[in-house]
């Protein structure tokens, strides 16, 4: 720590920040543009401005850019000198020289950073005479609108789309005060990171497309703190809802985790919520009917026979339901035994490993990483901006010597200049993060569990490994060689050898972490349920089948699940989109998604989180918990869950419970600044309807409660007095980018055991192709693989068509279209392809339910 | 006099090939560098010859020499700012086209000095003349073996690369002249780091002026003392001195350091017949205006800041009577606004709104108010509060002018015209 003197006050600050992030850390108000908490200094905007003094004596003073000066011990500033102040108004007076002032037609209007500085530094009245510059705006694609005359020119949105998501598409044009911040022509953004310029920005320049759609004021949306469900990484999210249908959803930042960044599937998937496709009341046999009369047909099927089918992307108190309700020796994991097997592998390794699973923020600070079978880009895209801010620590490390503090930003990049740290990329197809890779290796998931095995044994010889592997020294010498290496592996391949073989690396390489990845949001929370895979519920029978949450055409062959489904007398569906499986359900039930209700979801980093709803749907839309269990409350049901499962009694502490009150009242999940309360249904009454009442968690749906910072978990938005923007932010944190006041939410199931258990026995043989016998693979798609977000029409559009995905050499025999599983499909040259191997888009219509990767023919389309 | 930058140019004359720059002495200087000189040894002659550089920051090129760490890494770079872009400018010009040896061997002599590797010319993109010149000295040089691997048998060897600017007044700063040469935006650096620690490609750099370099081998020939001498004040050397604006023979002199603005007029021939000189900008765009007044300042790096202007690079730009210092102002800011990089908020911004202020006052649109705002501009865009000289010097010829012709912007407001026009 350092002191820093502020009017001659004396102020504790970090000294490895800059005087800017040192003043926002303790709480003081002082405008920037350029700057970014996670994208450093770069002195452009010149808002920061103070004072700084040489010494006690020094009563002149030059003015300093506080986000480019050292929070040093014993610097002296001020922030209030006037002729700072007058600095700073004036900066604000050149950045709206242009800016045309259409704050009322404005999406950012009311959160708008440029709105909330220009107040703050006192600008209020226009001298310049002349017209103001204009732009033509382009289309940025479904995600992202484009408004280029309200730019003031702080170059955030190419810093971050460039340089630190390594976007190409995004660029700076032209110069003085005409610089256009844009594409070379109108198209979609390339980077799955672009949703995150709608934040970066500061201004209206870059917003949310969607938002846009159904458009609402921040201080008209009601919020709920949520959970991300369209991966396994668990990214916090606040989700916004008006009128009943929810508008969008920014960034909750936590620390460990998603930072100040999400994923567009995260950001946009939202859409699926308000689809017409959506169950919104109970049906029986097709017919609606009132939530009694279902719920009693529902407990009298329930006591007869019945089993029950669970899913991976349903909350852990509603498979939990499901299993009491049906008992745990007829529950079953809505899973294929290839995929449940090495989530149970992946358990395994998590309860008795001896590597610490790493957070996103881990992964960000790893000096080494090496990533085993995961196309980790399209299977859990925010940890591939992680993975990429992680090949830049090794380069930094030299620049201490250079005297070069890591915040300054440029300075940094023009001393590391290419220089990346090792990244090891083995995978069957091309990956995203090949082009910043030390080495990208392709291979068929054996022979890629053959090289993970052969790095374990070279870094430590009594790790088993079979025969030499290309590639293999070069990676061991780099995990060795590094402080924080991490490797990183997963289910989306369905290869337990690539999961044993990355143990065996973290095993060998003490110190290394592992990360591994599930490929749904509660896919490990499913797998602690620990319930038998699909194939046993298609082997078994009941009077009734209960499935929840879960279309079991994804997960199965088509003529497999018709015939299974036409064993039962009665199939009840808990689910919130129609698909294959609820034209089954006799009884039809309408679940809520997480905009709707809570529920806890277990991550890949084994963390369960909570996800609490933003508002109380009109319908009879409930959580499938609900449904299924006698509880009167969430907290009821985690009581129950944590009591009957040991491994996840931990829970309870995952978020306060219902009771927790802050200050004595329940936290609001709208803004003081919520309008239409009394006028919102006066179409309906002109009396004020009381607020829905929230039995499950300490927040209320009003705009009334307590004032003060709520714990993490339960923080629905972020908003602080003068900062009504996302900026907010810093309000909330320890220090600023340090972890939320309170702490990083959520709880850690698994920690590193003291002593682990042996290296896993035995690499895979070789892969070796046969003739017409084609190893088929899936590509996972970060639009289009994953379920639900498929439902938005921005993912949908984005969603590559169905292809097969050969190498040149393979391809010869055939023409441009093949029949494969079934399915007449184009070929899609894939000349990194391994010999022998096929990639088809994983999840994606047609190729649903096959239990890839399996071996089948192709043949040639006439 | 001596006038060693210029004594092998002639009027009308062929550019020197190396023969004929041999014949007159020429790469003498590398041979007595590498043969009996260390890089220290040299770098200490040049600091005590007080060359200052050339490109009109005035900073001491022995002492930027040194400021490369002993240990720093390999490769490292220097590069000849040959980007000469401020208006009124054209004096690396006559040397590049004219004697390009004696500045390659003034490159050579400061890359051994820096233990440089590899060195680039960043030349202006317009002087294509210099770009043929250029070429083929380098070829030359290479043939002759003055580059290449083992310069003339020693253990150092040097490259010499030759890139032509796409064009903008930025590339000339030297860190955005660093961003330019990488093919980036050529916006300035953050310093520190400064070049010498972290340049071109992250590694040590030096940057130096055309002019700087072609003084080094006449400092290595003919000793730090002698190059001193050369001048009247403190700073070593000759200048090239130029002038252009209404006088009778605008054109470029080589004359000792710390002549002064009335020499240079003399050997302008003068004000052209019917025109009064009103003032001067002592060095480029980017000066102070000086007066009548100022005729006899000495111009080197110390003396006019005493009246409130800089050397600059050393040409002058006459102002006469027949000319409107408010349309030459504006002229002026003009090209400082469009060459704004759009980098940092005052310059971007400043410079945008004082050309519109200018041009509406020109054309009979000034308003009340308008010389309090560009008086603010001036020192809201003026040192310390931008990114890096360009604001700051487009702010000299504005606050000068509001400065010695204030009656004569009152005029444009009051008369609702250009008195000129």
């Amino acid at each position: 720590m350092s002191t820093v003197y502020i009017e001659n006050r004396p102020h504790q600050m970090n000294e490895k920040q800059n005087l800017l992030e040192g003043c926002l850390s303790a709480g003081m108000n002082l405008p920037y543009f350029c700057w970014h908490p996670a994208l450093g200094s770069v002195g452009a905007c010149r808002q920061c401005a103070v004072k700084q003094f040489k010494d006690e004596s020094d009563t002149h003073g030059r003015i300093v850019m506080a986000c480019m000066t050292p929070a040093a011990n014993g610097t002296r500033i001020s922030i209030d000198d006037p002729e700072a102040v007058e600095f700073r108004r004036a900066v604000v007076e050149g950045l709206m020289l242009n800016h045309p002032h259409d704050c009322p037609v404005c999406d950012e209007g009311g959160e708008c950073h440029l709105q909330d500085m220009t107040v703050m530094t006192g600008h209020a009245y226009r001298r310049a005479t002349f017209e103001k510059r204009t732009f033509r705006n382009q289309y940025l694609g479904p995600f992202v609108n484009h408004e280029m005359n309200r730019c003031i020119q702080c170059y955030r949105c190419v810093r971050f789309y460039r340089e630190y998501a390594g976007g190409g598409d995004l660029n700076a044009f032209s110069l003085r005060d005409i610089v256009y911040f844009g594409r070379e022509r109108d198209g979609v953004l390339e980077s799955e990171f672009a949703g995150n310029l709608v934040e970066v920005c500061p201004t209206g320049v870059f917003t949310d497309a969607t938002h846009k759609r159904h458009y609402t004021r921040k201080w008209d949306l009601q919020f709920g703190p949520s959970v991300c469900i369209h991966c396994g990484l668990g990214c916090n999210t606040s989700v916004a809802e008006r009128y009943g249908t929810v508008r969008r959803i920014v960034n909750r930042y936590h620390r460990a985790i998603n930072g100040y960044f999400l994923c567009d599937r995260g950001r946009y998937g939202y859409e699926f919520v308000n689809s017409s496709q959506r169950i919104r009341q109970p049906r029986l046999r097709g017919r609606l009917v009132p939530a009694e009369a279902a719920l009693g047909y529902l407990r009298l099927l329930a006591g007869g026979s019945v089993m029950g089918i669970g899913s991976p992307r349903a909350s852990l108190e509603s498979n939990f339901a499901l299993r009491k309700l049906v008992g745990p020796e007829h529950f079953y994991a809505g899973i294929p035994s290839s995929e449940a097997s090495v989530l149970a592998l992946m358990l395994k390794i998590l309860r008795t490993s001896t590597a610490r699973t790493p957070t996103l923020h881990e992964i960000e600070e790893a000096d080494a990483l090496f990533i085993l079978g995961e196309d980790v880009s399209n299977t859990a895209p925010r940890m591939a901006l992680s993975a990429r801010q992680s090949t830049r620590q090794q380069p930094m490390q030299g620049l201490e010597r250079l005297h070069i503090p890591l915040w300054l930003d440029h300075p940094v990049r023009e001393a590391v200049q290419n220089a990346r740290g090792p990244l090891f990329v083995a995978t069957p197809f091309a990956t995203r993060l090949d082009g910043i890779a030390t080495r990208a290796i392709r291979g068929a998931p054996d022979d890629l569990a053959r090289l993970g095995f052969a790095v374990a044994h070279a870094i430590n010889g009594s790790a088993p490994s079979e025969g030499v592997v290309d590639g293999t020294a070069e990676i061991a010498e780099a995990l060795q060689r590094a402080h924080r290496p991490v490797v990183i592996s997963g289910a989306s391949l369905r290869n337990a050898a690539l999961v044993q073989a990355a143990a065996n690396i973290a095993r060998a390489r003490p110190g290394a972490a592992l990360a591994l990845i599930a490929p749904e949001c509660n896919s490990l929370g499913l797998a602690l349920l620990d319930a038998a895979p699909l194939e046993g519920a298609l082997a078994t029978h009941a009077e009734t089948l209960i499935i929840l949450e879960n279309d079991l055409y994804r997960r199965a062959p088509e003529e497999v699940a018709d015939k299974f489904l036409s064993r039962f007398h009665h199939i009840v569906v808990l689910d919130s989109l129609e698909n294959a499986t609820t034209r089954h359900a006799e009884l039809l039930l309408p679940a809520a998604t997480f905009a709707e209700g809570d529920g806890t979801f277990v991550s890949s980093e084994g963390r369960a989180q909570r996800a609490l709803q933003a508002f109380v749907p009109p319908e009879a839309i409930a959580e499938s918990w609900r449904w299924l269990g006698e509880w009167k409350s969430l907290d009821e049901a985690v009581a129950a869950l944590a009591a009957d499962i040991p491994a996840l009694a931990a829970i309870t502490s995952a978020s306060p419970p219902a009771s927790f009150r802050e200050a004595g009242q329940k936290i609001p999940r709208e803004p003081a600044r919520y309008s239409g309360r009394t006028a919102k249904l006066a179409q309906i009454s002109v009396h004020e309807p009381k607020p829905p009442d929230d039995p499950d968690t300490p927040l209320a749906f009003s705009m009334e409660g307590s004032p003060n910072q709520p714990p993490p978990a339960v923080t629905p938005f972020f908003w602080s007095p003068g900062w009504n923007s996302y900026q907010a932010i810093n309000k909330f944190q320890e220090e600023i980018a340090g972890p939320l006041r309170g702490g990083d939410s959520g709880v850690r199931l698994f920690e590193p055991a003291a002593r682990g258990n042996g290296y896993f026995p035995g690499a895979p043989r070789r892969f070796e192709p046969k003739p017409n016998e084609w190893l088929i693979v899936p590509i996972h798609h970060i639009f289009g693989s994953e379920e639900l977000s498929r439902h938005a029409p921005g993912v949908a559009e984005l969603a590559p068509q169905p292809y097969v995905a050969l190498n040149p050499r393979d391809a010869e025999a055939f023409g441009a279209e093949v029949f494969c599983l079934g399915q007449r499909v184009r070929v899609r040259l894939a000349p990194e392809a391994p010999s022998g191997v096929v990639g088809v888009p994983a999840d994606i219509p047609p190729f649903l339910g096959f239990d890839l990767p399996m071996r089948a023919e192709i043949r040639r389309a006439e | 006099m001596e006038t060693p930058l210029t004594q092998n140019i002639r009027p009308g004359q062929e550019p020197l090939d190396r023969e004929a720059y041999e014949r007159a002495g020429g790469y003498q200087a590398l041979r007595t560098a590498l043969k009996s000189m260390t890089p220290a040894a040299l770098i200490d002659a040049v600091k005590n010859s007080n060359l200052r550089g050339r490109g009109g920051a005035g900073f001491s090129t022995g002492l930027k020499w040194s400021l490369v760490p002993k240990d720093a890494p390999h490769p490292r770079y220097l590069v000849a700012n040959a980007d000469e872009m401020e208006p009124g400018t054209f004096k690396d010009r006559l040397l590049l086209e004219r004697d390009p040896h004696q500045f390659l061997e003034g490159m050579m002599l400061g890359s051994y000095a820096t233990a440089t590797d590899v060195a680039y010319i960043f030349l202006r993109g317009e002087y294509t003349q210099a770009a043929k010149t250029l070429t083929r000295a380098i070829a030359e040089a290479y043939a002759a073996g003055y580059l290449g691997k083992n310069i003339l048998g020693a253990s150092y060897s040097l490259e010499i690369h030759l890139h032509t600017s796409a064009g903008r007044y930025m590339c000339g700063e030297e860190t955005g002249l660093l961003n330019a040469l990488e093919g980036k935006r050529a916006n300035p650096r953050t310093k520190p780091p400064y070049p010498g620690v972290s340049g071109l490609w992250g590694m040590p750099t030096t940057v130096n002026n055309v002019e700087t370099l072609s003084c080094v081998p006449h400092i290595v020939n003919h000793g730090a003392e002698w190059f001193r001498k050369l001048s009247r004040t403190a700073d070593g050397g000759t200048k090239l001195y130029g002038a252009s604006g209404k006088v009778k023979q605008p054109g470029l002199w080589e004359l000792p350091m710390g002549a002064t603005a009335r020499e240079v007029l003399d050997r302008a021939g003068g004000m052209r017949e019917g025109v009064r000189l009103r003032g001067f900008l002592p060095g480029g765009a980017s000066t102070d205006f000086m007066t009548e007044e100022h005729l006899d300042v000495p111009l080197d790096f110390t003396e006019p800041q005493k009246v409130g202007s800089r050397l600059g690079t050393g040409t002058m730009i006459i102002l006469d009577d027949g000319t409107c210092p408010v349309g030459m102002v504006w002229n002026l800011e003009q090209f400082f606004a469009r060459e704004s990089c759009g980098w940092c908020t005052p310059c971007w911004s400043g410079l945008a709104w004082v050309e519109r202020i200018l041009r509406g006052m020109e054309e009979g649109k000034g308003q009340e108010g308008d010389l309090e705002k560009l008086t603010f501009q001036t020192k809201f865009f003026g040192p310390g509060h931008t990114f890096c000289a360009l604001a700051p010097g487009a702010a000299e010829p504005l606050q000068s002018g509001l400065k010695y012709f204030h009656d004569d912007f009152e005029r444009h407001i009051r008369e609702k015209r250009c008195p000129w026009g």
